[in-house]
């Protein structure tokens, strides 16, 4: 019964939004309110936090701020709108939010039936098992029998029943209903094994009472691609959202970095940096932009590289490794199209 | 007795009072007060005994974990982790004096923050005057806290462009200031809202009455979680693409409106319990219906219920904590928000910041209903023997 309200309310709202789109595109509707509604995660640890004067940081909340400079030139012109799990997609269907971009997992179902589009993966997360040091496990593949902490209801606790039972592996699930209440019982030595998302399980080992005593094993059981959402019916600013996570990509392959950028702009031949940075051809204009909207991200922002570092990998608490997250070139999966 | 007789000669007499001799122990002194009091039938005793148990169990950790292992000052997750300090860490305070500033204002701009410093002042100057029994001039307490420190305060948060003030958006209100901002907004609009409906319930004009049915039974039949996730996610569905209403603006008027329902009840409550020759009394005094009602009747009927109107009070002021769920940064949303800093990751932070927002909504809640209770002996006087 929810489910089908659920979908009339969808229904309803991706009528009423098809109409509002063709008049006004979401660009258009931004420039004029004059900053971008983003749907952003309430807290999580390297991806949206406050700090201690209440400024947001994290990699989606700069996913946001990329967008902002590259329409507004200024990394200020959003407003972040923390929505939960559950209304996250009414919110960016009734236009609520322009985007989504707070760790949503891309599946097929969401982008079929929900009316969103997906444009491209900004961190590809997956699920992971952190264990106690002193157990001596190296491998998910050592686990059989262990009892394994994880949250009640969630895709994790199905990954983890697939996941055991394609390796006829026997294990007991200790389940909880908050993720504070399960990793709380991990550390206390309830069970074995925690398990939930890669990114969670490093910032859930800091919060541990001897984070040195865990380590993360190296499988990865499931798929979580996380990208921002748009509404499906607006090619345009779901290009806008696309080409900007690449554009950041493209930086980095290019080397062009926040500190380098002006002297890249000025004195480069290399006709590929010329092309992103905008001092050769109008990309920028096809999007609905300026030509220097690449340019304005990676100075007000930074590649990707660098937003990667800054807030979950080697500048960041969490520590996360590149891994998959890492450019094509380098063994990941992180390829942006060129800008041409 | 005759004159010249002789008088009898008296062997003893007293002079001084014998010296009271004190009471058996077990009638009165600290023995008795604890046998009449809480040893007085021995079930009074297994109580009494079980409670020194359950206290004795709970008080001493939570002595420890809050105040004697509590970490004070720090700059980051290193003060409260035990491996670092080399001792049990209890409550980790560093976490909550480091993100105070977060817990009062959210992301207000830290330039602007003296705005809600002042507004916090006007506020505590108009709930003064109007709380204090013999201020001066409270007929012009009420004006100011109902007309113009709400005008000021808006022009002052939001921003008035013109006067030099810059604007800023709602979205960067938060924390204690976003929860009082709410909480008075409903506790101020929902008790003469209430009094309204609560007349009009009673009202012999079958469309007021109809009407205020109809709107107190609407408000009570649907839970605050879903006026609130109507406001916030669902409104805009509805609404053309080009009106909006200000995503704050949104769940106040739908606390202000849910409130005011349950207030009218309330109300409704005292005004049964005042029977008909009061009315009729004053109808002989030749009042007229308005003096009657507000005279006679409301004075009577509001003291009647002031424990339901501090209940209703203390139970919204806890109730904003749900604006939280629609994406508005109250205070609990902030605490919540700021725990998963991995810069402040240690096992107690989580403990350490709702132990902080128990102690922020105790303090409030205990102080409304500590008032109420003195506001209720002192205009219970007349009743009094």
């Amino acid at each position: 019964m929810k489910r089908i309200v659920a979908a009339l309310a969808f229904g309803l709202g991706a009528t009423l939004l098809a109409g509002a789109a063709q008049a006004q595109g979401t660009l258009n509707s931004i420039k004029q309110k004059g900053y971008i509604s983003c749907g952003s995660n309430p807290g999580l640890a390297g991806f949206g936090v406050p700090d201690a004067q209440g400024r947001w940081t994290g990699l989606d909340v700069d996913f946001c701020r990329a967008l902002s400079a590259a329409i507004f030139n200024d990394v200020t012109k959003v407003r972040f709108i923390p929505l939960s799990a559950k209304d996250r997609f009414t919110a960016l269907q009734s236009g609520e939010v322009d985007l989504l971009s707070r760790n949503t997992t891309w599946s097929m179902s969401r982008d079929t039936t929900l009316g969103l589009d997906f444009p491209a993966v900004n961190f590809y997360d997956g699920q992971g098992f952190m264990v106690k040091k002193k157990l001596g496990v190296t491998s998910a593949k050592q686990l059989d029998g262990a009892s394994v902490c994880t949250q009640q209801g969630t895709t994790t606790e199905l990954n983890l029943a697939d996941y055991f039972r394609a390796n006829k592996m026997k294990y007991e699930v200790v389940a909880f209903a908050s993720a504070d209440e399960t990793f709380k019982a991990y550390d206390s030595g309830r069970c074995d094994a925690f398990t939930t998302d890669a990114s969670g399980l490093y910032a859930e080992r800091l919060r541990a009472s001897a984070p040195d005593d865990n380590i993360v094993l190296p499988e990865i059981i499931s798929k979580e691609p996380l990208a921002p959402a748009v509404r499906q019916g607006d090619a345009q600013w779901a290009d806008i959202v696309r080409w900007t996570h690449y554009a950041m990509l493209n930086a980095e392959e290019a080397g062009i970095t926040q500190a380098n950028v002006d002297q890249m702009a000025k004195s480069t031949d290399n006709p590929d940096i010329k092309r992103i940075l905008g001092t050769e051809g109008k990309y920028g204009a096809d999007l609905g932009l300026t030509s220097d909207w690449a340019y304005r991200i990676i100075k007000l922002v930074g590649n990707y590289g660098e937003v990667f570092e800054r807030n979950v990998g080697q500048g960041s608490p969490l520590k996360i490794q590149r891994g998959l997250n890492a450019l094509w070139s380098k063994g990941g999966l992180q390829y942006g199209p060129p800008i041409r | 007795m005759t004159a010249g007789s002789q008088p009898l000669p008296l062997a003893f007499v007293r002079r001084e009072a014998v010296p009271a001799s004190p009471p058996p122990s077990l009638v009165s002194g600290p023995l008795a007060w604890l046998r009449q009091n809480l040893f007085s039938s021995p079930a009074n005793a297994v109580m009494t005994l079980a409670a020194l148990a359950v206290i004795a169990l709970v008080v001493p950790p939570l002595l420890r974990f809050l105040v004697l292992d509590a970490v004070w000052t720090g700059q980051n997750r290193d003060a409260c982790r035990p491996e670092v300090v080399g001792r049990p860490v209890g409550a980790c305070w560093a976490f909550v004096a480091n993100k105070i500033n977060y817990f009062i204002y959210g992301s207000y701009p830290i330039e602007e923050r003296w705005r809600p410093n002042v507004f916090f002042a006007l506020m505590a100057f108009g709930v003064g005057w109007l709380l204090w029994l013999d201020a001066p001039r409270r007929a012009w307490g009420a004006l100011y806290f109902f007309v113009v420190f709400p005008l000021v305060s808006y022009g002052l948060l939001a921003g008035v462009p013109a006067l030099g003030l810059p604007s800023v958006p709602t979205a960067l209100w938060g924390g204690m200031l976003v929860t009082l901002i709410v909480s008075l907004v409903g506790i101020v609009a929902s008790l003469p809202l209430g009094i309204l409906l609560a007349l009009g319930r009673r009202s012999r004009l079958p469309i007021v009455r109809l009407f205020c049915v109809i709107f107190i039974e609407f408000w009570r039949g649907v839970p605050l979680i879903t006026v609130l996730f109507m406001a916030n996610v669902m409104l805009p569905l509805f609404l053309p693409g080009d009106v909006t209403v200000d995503r704050l603006a949104r769940p106040l008027v739908g606390i202000a409106l849910f409130s005011a329902a349950y207030m009218a009840e309330v109300v409704r409550g005292g005004l049964q319990a005042i029977p008909r020759g009061q009315t009729e009394g004053a109808m002989s005094l030749g009042l007229s219906p308005w003096h009657r009602m507000r005279l006679i009747i409301l004075p009577q009927a509001l003291r009647i219920v002031i424990p339901g109107i501090v209940n209703s009070f203390i139970a919204l002021f806890k109730d904003t904590s749900l604006v939280s769920i629609v994406g508005i940064f109250d205070f609990i949303r902030t605490i919540e928000s700021a725990r998963v800093d991995p810069a402040w990751a240690a096992p107690t932070v989580v403990m350490t910041g709702y132990a902080f927002a128990a102690l922020f909504y105790f303090v409030f809640c205990f102080g409304m209903s500590r008032y109420a209770r003195f506001m209720e002996r002192r205009l219970a006087a007349g009743q009094t023997r």
